[in-house]
């Protein structure tokens, strides 16, 4: 019976954590836009305009829940939560500490990959429900971006499985610090398995991994939707795209799954490859540097600092990039992206069998 | 290709690193200087451009073509305003009275009273004509360029400040001597009549 209460708490803590996480992302990307634009943003609601999204989500609260008359109802009104629902329940695999994991499964990274390409049905599901041209073009560029994408960053993934021999995600992490059972070497050459910090992230493990991390991180912007791959949005040519129709609650949850989206997507990045919540320093001769800043409180830390600041990065190209044209990206994709991808994955192969 | 990709990625971290300053240099406010300042389009790199309008203001010229004021003492009721406006935003009632009312402050003689004076400053077109011909100077333009109101009508300007009672009995005082000057005048013409 306990083993059910500890699961109902482990769900509510996830779905609180990232609906806190969508009101913070959205007030730092209002702030960030601002700042990086020259303006100041919100202001008035709260000091420096902190309460300004909760005022944001009682205001959608408040809405009225619009269908319209055409619309396939059942697939419009599912959408939202099949949306939301999909990147929310990836957030259950993911590892916070050492030992600290809602859901402990030894398939966690495949389970993520398979659960969060959900999504692309929900915002189908939206765009043909809505009835509206408009939804239906952003919703059918939103899938063939996110199906596109998802080769090169499924590649660049199992680079990283290669070298990691497991997809369990609490295992990876163990094996990027001080807490890892094999050898660890730096660059293939230099053991740091007593050293750990930031010479035993698998960036710098085997770095080839370094440009299957910017590929996966380009892919992850275009999975979450972000700009420069913000076509299913494209304000400027479908309006809103796929979310056009949606009113206050449903258009609040579609809001919600973005920015969890790109919290897992990071996330899934840092665990992957910036060493997940094994700390960046290292220990020097004496000064144990690494094992002091090793801990379950210190592992949250690290890996919530590590993704912020990856979403932090997120934003920031946002607010720089313009969007590309639908075939630009679709360019990028196929003839860079996946052919690096699998680059990186034959090395990966080469490097397993010979440097390790 | 790998030259595009070197490429791509040289010009991407520019632009990153150009928004990447402007990120840090937002915790400087805008100074509020005037248009005429020597350094504002030079601060305008640096900090943050928006000010926060009610609580900072940008200063305005003192002459500016903001909002139509009128000063009614100095009035003649002339209606050169009224006559010149191209867009017929200003209307004007009249009242002749039956002897001089006053001076206006540059000498002129007030012969008028002005029953309804609006402005109809949602028309307005900011010409400044009415200004220019107005011979006693009255109607003039402010530097006041802030006004919301609520209701479109109260957007017209009613600047008489007689009250309908008052404009009712200058005109019974009007019409009374009218009346009797044209009695004065019957009586004359029949005694002339009589006398012929």
């Amino acid at each position: 019976m306990n083993y059910y209460i500890t699961y109902f708490i482990a769900a509510i803590g996830l779905f609180s954590f990232s609906a806190f996480f969508a009101l913070f992302g959205v007030y730092a990307e209002r702030k960030i836009s601002a700042f990086i634009q020259d303006r100041l943003g919100p202001t008035e609601t709260g000091k420096y305009g902190t309460l300004q999204t909760l005022a944001d989500i009682l205001k959608m609260l408040q809405k009225e829940l619009i269908i319209p008359a055409a619309a396939d109802k059942w697939l419009f009104m599912l959408a939202p939560a099949v949306i939301f629902i999909a990147v929310y329940l990836g957030f259950a695999a993911l590892p916070w500490a050492p030992g600290l994991i809602p859901s402990k499964t030894n398939i966690g990274l495949y389970y993520i990959f398979a659960i969060i390409s959900i999504e692309t049905l929900g915002i189908l599901m939206a765009g043909w429900g809505s009835n509206n041209k408009y939804s239906i073009l952003g919703a059918m560029r939103s899938a063939a971006q996110i199906i596109s994408y998802e080769i090169p960053a499924g590649f660049a993934i199992i680079s990283v499985v290669m070298i990691a021999q497991t997809l369990d995600l609490q295992a990876i992490s163990a094996q990027q610090g001080i807490l890892a059972t094999e050898k660890i070497k730096f660059a293939g050459f230099w053991d740091v398995s007593q050293i750990g910090g930031l010479f035993s992230w698998n960036v710098f493990r085997a770095p080839h991994l370094l440009v299957a991390f910017v590929i996966y991180f380009i892919a992850s912007l275009a999975e979450s939707n972000r700009a420069p791959f913000d076509i299913p949005e494209a304000e400027s040519e479908l309006v809103a795209g796929f979310h056009t129709e949606f009113t206050g609650i449903r258009f609040a949850l579609v809001f919600l799954a973005e920015y969890s989206m790109m919290f897992l997507v990071s996330m899934i990045a840092v665990i992957l490859f910036l060493g997940a919540w094994n700390t960046p320093l290292p220990n020097i001769g004496g000064v144990k540097l690494a094992a002091w800043t090793t801990g379950v409180a210190w592992g949250i830390l690290w890996v919530v600092l590590k993704t912020l600041a990856l979403v932090a990065v997120q934003m920031w190209i946002r607010w720089t990039l313009p969007r590309l044209r639908v075939d630009q990206l679709m360019n990028l994709c196929w003839k860079v992206l996946t052919p690096l991808a699998f680059a990186c994955m034959l090395i990966s192969g080469v490097w397993r069998l010979w440097l390790m | 290709m790998v030259q595009r990709v070197i490429n791509a990625f040289t010009t991407a971290w520019k632009g990153l690193s150009l928004t990447i300053r402007h990120l840090f240099v937002g915790n400087t406010k805008r100074v509020v200087a005037p248009v005429s300042a020597t350094n504002y389009f030079k601060q305008l790199e640096h900090g943050t451009n928006t000010i926060q309008y009610p609580k900072q203001q940008l200063p305005v010229p003192e002459v500016g073509r903001y909002q139509l004021d009128v000063e009614m003492d100095d009035c003649i009721v002339c209606d050169l305003c009224a006559k010149v406006c191209p867009v017929n935003c200003i209307d004007i009632e009249s009242i002749k009275a039956t002897e001089a009312i006053g001076q206006t402050s540059d000498g002129t003689t007030k012969r008028l009273y002005a029953a309804k004076f609006d402005i109809d400053m949602a028309k307005c077109m900011y010409c400044g004509l009415c200004t220019i011909v107005c011979p006693t100077e009255c109607i003039t333009m402010t530097n006041q360029y802030d006004k919301t109101v609520f209701q479109l009508s109260d957007l017209v300007y009613q600047f008489s400040d007689m009250t309908p009672e008052d404009a009712a009995e200058k005109r019974a005082l009007f019409d009374k001597q009218q009346a009797e000057k044209q009695a004065a005048k019957l009586a004359a013409m029949k005694q002339k009549e009589g006398g012929a």
